[in-house]
């Protein structure tokens, strides 16, 4: 199962479903607090100039999320 | 941003204390998420000027004012900004605090109406506390612009509290909550009620049993339950304190381990307790909203999304920061110039009127000397050199602030600063040090983790705050760029000035880079940061209050700081012990180690004397050559007679910006890092680490540039 789908595979425009979290700790509940919980969607608006952190769509807030911690964060394709 | 009593009389978490004037005054305590307005609500109310800004984390401290209705007087309290009650950082855990242990006769949880979800999740915590709150949806014509509407009737039937909508910046949608707030009886407050899975429910009532025995029947038994089964016990522990106990008393903690265990036989671990009290209150939060609010534009944010597009893209992204950088120091040093001089004119012909005042009166000379040619004249050099500049570069600012562009900056430099194993929100705290380093440094508490946060304060004054580039400004103009003069004089001057400024930034990561290799050696910890939306700046509202308060603070700082340390260096320059007086003394013995950096006695002493604020350190420097030397003209060219004929060349005046660049931060910016780290020797390393290296830069320029002169 290393196929699974994370939230840094998510292209700008793309949309997800949060499937679980494999953070721990601090990081994973300040996910939970934004809205990052389980089948909540979540949209990727854009990148930093740098390329990473990146912009997500979250509960009606642009939240940035850098690469480390969305690579922890496994989702599936909207619809599917 | 800046320093008002309002940014530094900050109180820490555990040691706030309401101000009641009378036993019927009612506590208020306003919560909400980050960057939801809740101190332009605060300030609309009570009629007072906390500083507001469209980002999350311009509260840091907790805020009180006051305010009447017909009915009653309140005391509203405005808590910084928080997600949830479980506290991840000191500003979150000033929150916490005030709402669990201070009781107030109402929380007004403060929410944004784009994002009534996320709000609602923090409205279900704050009711477990205190089931007399208040929903304020705020940002409604924010939302209605977007297309979004919400039902609050529905909403307050669903949440079982009272809902007002209001936008706060508009005065008059306020009077619905006043009504709330006047008018709620009890009957109105019966908070829907979390549930969750049977097995925490289970192992939470054992626990809220013990906790109701043991310490009585008036406390949250079942939020202190619940994060003593998170393995949180620091409320639980406080409330015992406050009832008496040393520690959590013994009984307790069994209950706990029981609580424990029927958790475990449920195969439920702490993360995943964790998980189901969020989802539980997410999925509560999302039942309430349902049907509550409802969409109409899918693309509302579509405006949002091209301005992003462009300002943190790839190819405009950092080049639209230098250029903004650019453009605010143009307009600050073309606008400073007119007013400069304008006062320069005025005060020096009242100082002369002063002088053949005090004379008629037949003042003694050396009173003449003390009040005029001391204290005045210097306060004179501050109001008429350094404050045009503060005064326009400061309500700029507040417009960038105040249109949500600054975390932008964080966002877009966030994988640099993370390449020096740092936070990006250090982008923000930076930021804030261009209004005021002491408030940079409070501002550190929106980061996160510890030695993020140690890293941000002790770089903070790598940027040059409002006090200092003035300065430079002066500087620049005198020996760079005078001769062209008119539009491009100040173009290149602008130019010269961001370049420096860029230099500063840079050490920033330098600094920031090799503190994380040595004394603060760690890992970037991981960051989530809000984006919000742009909002247009209320422009004349913004110019004029920032103006004014940054006018009347500079002014109040030049009579309190630059005055006495007026008269002190005339008294100086005029008691003579041996063959010379006392500041020559003290020039003298500095001029060695001076003139190696570059500089000269009397600029390292300006800047020793600089010490309490930055922006008397031209003025002094001025005020030690005239008393040494000849009375000059009080213009730029009167400057630059009077530096050159003291020996500067544009190396002296090259080292100078480099030593106010990177030197020790003001006294109060040195207090605030004491304040906020707890230690003197944090305190210590954030003014001798910038000396340290401003002295080896300017070392090692002016001797590179002495070759080829």
């Amino acid at each position: 199962m290393n196929t699974k789908l994370t939230l840094n595979d998510i292209k700008v425009g793309e949309s997800a479903v949060v499937d679980r979290l494999l953070t721990h700790g601090d990081m994973r509940r300040r996910l939970l607090d934004i809205g990052l919980t389980e089948g909540a969607e979540v949209e990727c608006i854009g990148t930093s100039p740098a390329g990473d952190p990146a912009a997500y769509l979250i509960c009606g807030a642009v939240i940035a999320i850098r690469s480390e911690d969305s690579r922890d964060i496994i989702v599936r394709r909207k619809n599917t | 941003m800046g320093l008002t009593s309002n940014s530094t009389g900050f109180s820490a978490a555990s040691s706030i204390s309401v101000a009641k004037r009378s036993s019927d005054d009612r506590i208020i305590a306003i919560a909400g998420n980050p960057n939801v307005g809740k101190s332009t609500l605060f300030n609309a109310l009570t009629g007072m000027k906390q500083h507001t800004g469209n980002w999350a984390g311009k509260t840091v401290a907790t805020a009180q004012g006051r305010f009447s209705t017909n009915e009653h007087s309140y005391v509203l309290v405005d808590i910084p900004g928080t997600y949830s009650l479980i506290p991840h950082s000191a500003e979150e855990e000033v929150a916490r605090s005030f709402i669990c242990l201070s009781n107030p006769d109402a929380v007004v949880v403060v929410c944004d109406a784009s994002c009534l979800e996320r709000g609602m999740n923090l409205v279900l915590q704050v009711t477990e506390i205190c089931p007399r709150t208040i929903i304020c949806v705020n940002l409604m014509d924010e939302a209605e612009r977007r297309g979004i509407h919400i039902d609050l009737a529905l909403l307050s039937k669903r949440a079982g509290v009272p809902v007002c909508g209001t936008s706060a910046r508009s005065k008059k949608t306020l009077s619905a909550l006043t009504e709330l707030l006047d008018n709620a009886d009890s009957s109105a407050f019966r908070p829907n009620e979390i549930r969750y899975p049977a097995a925490v429910e289970a192992a939470c009532a054992v626990i809220e049993k013990q906790l109701r025995r043991t310490l009585g029947k008036d406390i949250n038994a079942r939020f202190l339950a619940l994060r003593l089964l998170e393995g949180d016990s620091e409320l639980a522990v406080k409330t015992a304190q406050q009832r008496g106990f040393a520690e959590l008393p013994e009984d307790i903690a069994q209950a706990v381990e029981h609580g424990l265990q029927i958790l475990a036989a449920a195969d439920i671990t702490r993360d995943r307790l964790r998980d189901l009290i969020v989802s539980a209150i997410t999925q509560t939060a999302e039942d309430i909203c349902r049907g509550a609010v409802e969409y109409s534009d899918p693309h509302s944010r579509e405006a949002d999304r091209r301005a992003d597009r462009i300002l943190t893209s790839k190819r405009f992204g950092y080049p639209i920061m230098i250029l903004l950088l650019l453009a605010v120091f143009w307009i600050t040093v073309s606008g400073a110039n007119y007013p400069s001089k304008l006062l320069s004119d005025a005060l020096f012909a009242l100082g002369d009127r002063l002088t053949e005042l005090l004379c008629a009166c037949n003042a003694p000379d050396w009173l003449v000397g003390v009040l005029i040619d001391g204290a005045y004249k210097v306060l004179a050099w501050v109001v008429s050199v350094m404050l045009p500049p503060m005064a326009i570069f400061f309500p700029l600012f507040t417009l960038l602030e105040d249109s949500g562009y600054l975390p932008r900056i964080a966002y877009n430099l966030d994988k640099p600063f993370k390449k020096c194993s740092a936070c990006g929100k250090q982008a923000l705290t930076m930021a804030m040090g261009f209004g005021c380093n002491a408030a940079g440094v409070v501002g550190c508490r929106i980061i996160d983790s510890k030695r993020e946060r140690l890293i941000a304060m002790l770089t903070n004054s790598f940027v040059p705050c409002n006090g200092r580039f003035p300065m430079m400004i002066a500087l620049i103009s005198i020996f760079f760029t005078g001769a062209v003069g008119g539009f491009f004089g100040s173009a290149l001057s602008a130019v010269a000035l961001t370049a420096v400024i860029l230099l500063g930034i840079g050490m920033t990561f330098a600094v920031s880079r090799l503190l994380s290799a040595t004394i603060l050696k760690g890992e970037p910890s991981s960051f989530t940061l809000e984006l919000p939306p742009y909002r247009r700046p209320q422009f004349g509202k913004v110019i004029l209050r920032s103006m004014l308060d940054r006018t009347l603070f500079v002014l109040g700082r030049a009579a309190a700081v630059a005055a006495p340390a007026g008269a002190f260096i005339w008294i100086t320059a005029n008691v003579t012990i041996g063959d010379a007086t006392l500041l020559s003394h003290c020039t003298a013995f500095l001029d060695p180690f001076a003139q190696l950096m570059g500089l000269d006695g009397v600029i390292l002493t300006a800047f020793i004397l600089g010490l309490p604020a930055n922006e008397t350190v031209i003025p002094i420097m001025i005020m030690t050559y005239m008393a040494q030397g000849s009375l000059t003209e009080l213009d730029l060219a009167g400057m630059q007679a009077l530096f050159t004929e003291n020996g500067w060349t544009w190396v002296t005046a090259a080292c100078t910006i480099i030593f106010s660049l990177m030197h020790w931060p003001c006294s109060t910016t040195i207090l605030t890092v004491k304040k906020e780290t707890g230690s003197i020797k944090w305190a210590i390393a954030a003014a001798v680490i910038p000396t340290l290296i401003g002295m080896a830069m300017c070392i090692i320029f002016a001797n590179i540039a002495n070759l080829f002169i």
